[in-house]
This record gives C-alpha cells, structure tokens and sequence, in this order.
C-alpha cells in the first residue's frame, strides 16, 4: 500500500481528517524550508505538500508568488527539491509527501527521469497545475511505472458530465479546488462544501481534499471533516514572510510560529473529528 | 511520399534526435499527427487536442479554466459554421475596422536598395493603427454570442489593449487591461487612450512587469470571475483554441494579400516577411500562403541586444520548447525551466514565447525565423518613414529591417512582401530617446 493510502486509511481508523500543510521549497532559503519540513510531522502535518518554485505561477495568488520568487531568489532547482526529500526520508519513512507545481521546470527536467528521481527521493504525489487531464499523457505511463500517485484537480467548474473523465486515473488523493480563484483569496462556504463534496463521493472512493481559501483551524477543521482532508498554504506562507527580517533572512521567529500555526491547525482538525468511519 | 508526409517524416527525425524516442505521446504519430499525417495540406493544424504536429499547442490549464477552454472551442466552431457570424464579422471589419488594407508598393525604398520589388501590407491604417484589431472584433463578436459582459486582456505595448478597450466601447462592455508596469511607464499615450475608451488599465508589477507577467494577471482575473468574464487574448498563443482562432481571425490579411499581390503582379509574392512577438501579425499573413511552395514565409524575431547577448526575445531562435501560458512552445528559458524575461526596443515583441503554429512551422522547416537588433530595428524605423513616408511601428520595423538586408541579395524580379502591422506613433517616445532627442 503507497504512503498516501496507509496514512488515510489510518486516520479514517482514527476517525478524522488529514491537515497537509504546504511549504514552498528553498522559502527563505534551503536550510530553513528543510528545517521546517523535518519538524511539521511532529507539529501534526499528516501529509505535506511541498511547491516547486515557478517563475510564471498563474493560478497562485500574491503570497504563493511572493514565496516562490524568494525560493528562485535562493536558488531553488527540482533536484534541489528531489534532494530536500531524500534528506527528510533519512528520519521519516511514513509521512506522504506531495510536489506542487507548474509542468515546465518538470518538462525541462524530464518527465521520465523526473518520476524516477522524485520516487527515488521518496515523493509520493504528484500535483501539476497546468496538467489537465487531457494532457496527461505525457507523465501518467512514467509517474505509474514508479509508483507516485497523480492527483487529480477538481474545480467548482468541473461539470457532472466531465467529473468521471477528470477522475478516471485519479491516484492517492483527489484535490478540490474549493473556490474559482487564485490561492489565498477568497473562501468556500461550508454550504458550498457540503453540496460539492458529495457530487464528488459519487464518482470515486479516493479519499477527497480541499485547498484554496483554508486559512484558519475552524475552516480546517472543517473541510477536512467534510471531505477527508484540508490544504492550508498561503496563511502559512503569510506567517513565514511575516518573520522574515528587511533583507528577506529567516529569523528566530521564522520555525516557532510557523509550527505554532501548523498546532493550532492540527488541533482543531483533531477536534473536529467525529467522521463517519 | 508526399511532400507533407517528407515535411512530417523530416520533422518527426528531427524531433526523436533532440528529444529521444521515449515519450509515449509521441510515439505514435498517426495517433496524434492524424491531420498531418491524412491530409495534403499544412492548413489543416491543429488537431483535435489542439496539437500543431502533434507536439506544439494544446490545453495546459488549470481544471477551474478547462471547462471554460471547452465551451470557447465549441462556441467558436459554431460560430465558424454560422454565415450569419461572418457576415457580421465582414459588416465590422469593413466599415470599422477600415479592411480591406491597401498593398501598398514601396517604389523609393525598392529603387534604394537595389533589389526585389518591396510591397507593404498596410495594417497600420486600420483603426486604432495596427492589425489587432481584425482578431479583436472577431473574439469581441464571439464574447457577445456566448453571453459574456466583461472583457479582460493583457496587452506589451498597447496596440492590443487599445484595441479590445476600443470594441468594448463600441459594443458598451467592461473592460480591464493588464499591462506591466515597465511597459505603463514607457507606453503612456496608449495608456492614456485606453482610459479614454472607458478601459480599467492595471499596471501589474510582478516579474519585470512586462507582457508575460500582464499575461499571468489577466489569466488569475478569468479564473476568477469565470461566470461573465471573456479573455481577449491578442496573439496566436495561449490554450487551444485561442492559437487557431486568433489566426483564423487575423488570416484575413495574408487572403487580401494574396488577391492583391495577382491582381498587381499577375502571381504570387515570392516572400513574405513578418516581425513575431506572440506572432499574430506573421500568422495572419503566413496561414494563407503555407501551402503554396514557393513562397518563402520568414518571421523576424527581437533579437534585442543580439541574439546571443543574453538580452533578447528570440524565442524560436534562442529559447527550445516547454510550457507556459497554457500551451507547449518554444520559449527562453532557464536549464532548470524557469521562464527568463525577454529583451527587445519594442515592448510589443519582448514576450518570451511564441504562438505554437510557429514553433511548428520552424520544425518542419516551411518558415525561416531569424533576428533583428534593436538597432537595426531603428535604423529601418527612420529608412521607412523617409523613403515612404510612413512611420512604422517599432515591431513592424524589425520585419522592414530584415527585408532591407536581404532585398539587395533578391533579383529585380522577386515579389517582396512586408507585414506593416501596425503604425510608429506610439513609439516616437522610444525612439526619441534612443536617438537622444528630448520631447
């Protein structure tokens, strides 16, 4: 069973949802983001989502683009991400790990090499924003041959008729794009969650998360009850370049409060529980 | 063999030496090549999936855009089918737009340089003074029959956003621009007329603040407002169908050429030249010609500083294909796959991509791409407009420039036909600067 599967099949034992934090790579700089990444198991990330710095990020809002262009500024490569994770691996061998980003820098790596690296590192996932499923092709055989899941977007504009096509080779987890937006903008409601989720249930039995718009513990809390998983990104990125000093650097602040968030989170998530198992 | 199949087959060995063998899409080119490899003609790109030669094009969006992408290609196939359509589109293109453009022969320039006999296609005298209004009032025609009450674009040097800010006038519909704030401050009376025409003009400042990073804002504005929202793309890039449609709408002016050219001369151009940023302008008067043989098609590209400068927006010549802005092209960038900002005098050609028909079109060899210089860009900017009295637009210069370098190497016979697509007035700032003159 992937890691991705053990860990929701656990906490479905457990009776919750999973929080998955995201980070961006090499956001301030490499020895901070791997710091991060190495304590947010134990601060109660259940799965992480790593991004892969783009010089071009379109669907992502301000804060995303802010942390990808300070990742770029401190040199962030795809094997420099590869290697991040293989450093992480060393200490924990059951933590999913996902990649987001943006096709070209893996085009330019190699879709073939690229899978057989990432798998090699221990990446699990695969999110590619610009990769609707009416391109995949040109990743789906070699993500497959390597055993890394490709998850699947699903947006409020993804139409009934269109859903089974979007899901037909989902893996690990499908991802719903809670809002039609950028990341960090607005939010969902939890009457739109609650009316799209099962929309969703009936097309596939993967385990179901929700990102864009999940900023604060209740709104984690509840997505992730009602689906089976909740993405925070920019609110945590916000705190990380709120810590930063004028010149950009990492300070003191920079891991507690970022962890802190990342508890806070995960409690309520905890909380929350109460899925039906 | 036919002489497409050799085109296909030439391409495909070119493609599986720089690229191996191993990528499942491409094995099979029946599979995905099917109009290449069915039909005799190299007008009948792309294919379904929006592939040019099954690699160039296609739909790199994100899944909240996809269904959007969807409903645009079938509301604009409809339109296709639809004579009541295009004879709307003719009422508008006639007596608006100002079409047909005259083919204008350029006998001084001609008797200077020694050479081929040199034509201009004159698209600066459409209205707003470049050719982008023919693919504007097409898409504006099509925003109203699918129900859509507000417009956004992007636009480098203005001809684009003054162009969409002037048909949402024309048609009462709001209208937001996004333009880089590098190019706000250099382009100010382009900027000043589209808040004239009643446009939001938003400088955005990310990136270099250029034409990629307005291209990037107008793309998160759609997906954010997809329910009245239509994006006006202007150049032959972006998702498919927008590359298809935007040339379709722009082909108009290689269809009058064409007529123009026999009714002057009694047979066709021998070359036509063309300047390429996204490369609209070379699409519209290339498409109609890709199958007759014996017209040369050269696009010229920024090549900024030089073309190996490392200050340029030679896409084809200097950059190799990848993704961005929702379809695979050739693009400058990075060995790690990051976007690298382009350079060019003219704030309408420095976009780091191309319009995937020519990426296509460079691998199979049916166009040439070369470079022309900021310099060599000013000095046949102020070459036209003295010998012919008529100010080009910075782009249009760097095509005028590479015809007057090859001009003289031309027999006296040789038919020579430039694309002015758009006219000088915008860029007088520019150019006055470069030569040291205070307005």
């Amino acid at each position: 069973m992937s890691r991705i599967a053990a860990r929701f099949k656990a906490l479905a034992a457990e009776g919750r949802g999973a929080l998955i934090p995201y980070l961006e790579a090499y956001d301030p700089d490499w020895d901070t983001s791997l710091e991060l990444l190495r304590k947010m198991p134990a601060a109660g990330a259940d799965l992480i989502e790593i991004g892969m710095p783009f010089s071009d990020p379109s669907a992502d809002g301000p804060v995303i683009q802010a942390a990808a262009r300070r990742g770029l500024k401190a040199g962030a490569t795809l094997a420099g991400v590869l290697d991040m994770v293989t450093d992480f691996r060393q200490q924990d061998n059951k933590t999913p790990i996902i990649l987001m980003g943006y096709l070209n820098p893996v085009e330019s790596y190699g879709y073939e090499r690229f899978c057989r690296d990432a798998a090699g590192a221990g990446v699990d996932g695969l999110i590619l924003v610009d990769l609707p499923p009416e391109e995949a092709d040109v990743l789906a055989p070699f993500a497959k041959a390597n055993g890394l899941d490709i998850i699947r977007l699903v947006a409020p504009t993804t139409s009934d008729k269109r859903l089974p096509y979007v899901l037909s080779h989902a893996s690990g987890f499908v991802y719903y794009v809670s809002i039609t937006g950028i990341t960090g903008t607005r939010s969902a409601t939890t009457h739109d969650l609650e009316e799209a989720i099962p929309r969703l249930r009936k097309v596939t039995k993967l385990p179901i998360a929700i990102g864009f718009g999940v900023r604060t513990p209740q709104q984690a809390a509840n997505a992730s009850s009602i689906a089976d998983g909740a993405v925070v990104a920019s609110a945590l990125l916000s705190t990380l370049a709120d810590t930063l000093d004028d010149k950009g650097r990492a300070t003191a602040e920079t891991l507690p409060r970022v962890l802190a968030q990342i508890e806070d989170l995960a409690k309520a998530v905890r909380n929350a529980g109460g899925k039906a198992v | 063999m036919t002489g497409d199949a050799r085109l296909l087959h030439v391409w495909q060995a070119r493609f599986f030496t720089r690229y191996g063998s191993g990528r499942p899409e491409m094995a099979d080119p029946k599979e995905h090549g099917t109009a290449a490899v069915q039909s005799n003609s190299l007008r009948h790109q792309p294919d379904e999936r929006g592939h040019f030669g099954g690699r160039h094009g296609g739909r790199f969006v994100a899944e909240t855009l996809m269904p959007l992408i969807l409903e645009l290609d079938e509301a604009y196939k409809a339109a296709k089918a639809d004579p009541a359509f295009r004879k709307e589109l003719d009422y508008y293109l006639k007596d608006y737009v100002g079409r047909p453009s005259p083919l204008w022969f350029a006998q001084r320039m001609t008797e200077e340089l020694g050479g081929a006999k040199i034509f201009l296609k004159r698209e600066e005298l459409n209205h707003t003074g470049s050719h982008k209004l023919n693919n504007v009032m097409g898409q504006i025609l099509l925003a109203r029959r699918m129900g859509r009450t507000r417009i956004v674009a992007e636009t480098g040097a203005g001809q684009h956003g003054v162009a969409t800010a002037t048909v949402c006038a024309l048609f009462g519909l709001k209208c937001v621009i996004y333009m880089g704030a590098t190019d706000v401050e250099r382009q100010k009376p382009n900027v000043f007329r589209m808040r004239l025409l009643g446009a939001e003009v938003v400088p955005v400042t990310s990136g270099a603040g250029t034409l990629k990073d307005a291209m990037n804002e107008a793309m998160r504005d759609w997906v954010a407002n997809i329910a009245d929202t239509y994006m006006l793309i202007g150049t032959v890039a972006g998702p498919h169908p927008y590359p298809a449609m935007v040339r379709d709408f722009q082909s108009v002016i290689g269809t009058e050429t064409k007529a123009q050219m026999k009714a002057a001369e009694g047979r066709l151009p021998d070359v036509v030249v063309a300047a390429i940023g996204g490369g609209s302008n070379a699409m519209g008067i290339f498409y109609p010609f890709l199958d007759d043989k014996s017209v040369r098609l050269i696009g010229v590209e920024a090549a900024g500083h030089g073309l190996d400068s490392g200050k340029t927006a030679a896409s084809i010549e200097r950059g190799r294909p990848g993704v961005l802005h929702g379809n695979r092209t050739y693009l400058l960038q990075n060995a790690d796959g990051q976007i690298e900002e382009a350079h060019s005098i003219s704030a309408g050609l420095d976009y780091p991509g191309v319009g995937p028909e020519h990426s296509w079109l460079h691998d199979i060899g049916r166009a040439e791409y070369v470079g022309i210089t900021d310099n060599e860009a000013l000095d046949a900017f102020q070459f036209c407009t003295r010998m012919e009295g008529i100010i080009p637009a910075l782009e249009s210069a760097h095509a005028v420039a590479y015809a007057a370098k090859i001009a003289p190497t031309l027999s006296k016979d040789t038919l020579l036909v430039v694309n002015l697509s758009g006219r000088g007035d915008k860029d007088i700032f520019t150019v006055a600067e470069h030569l040291g003159v205070k307005l």
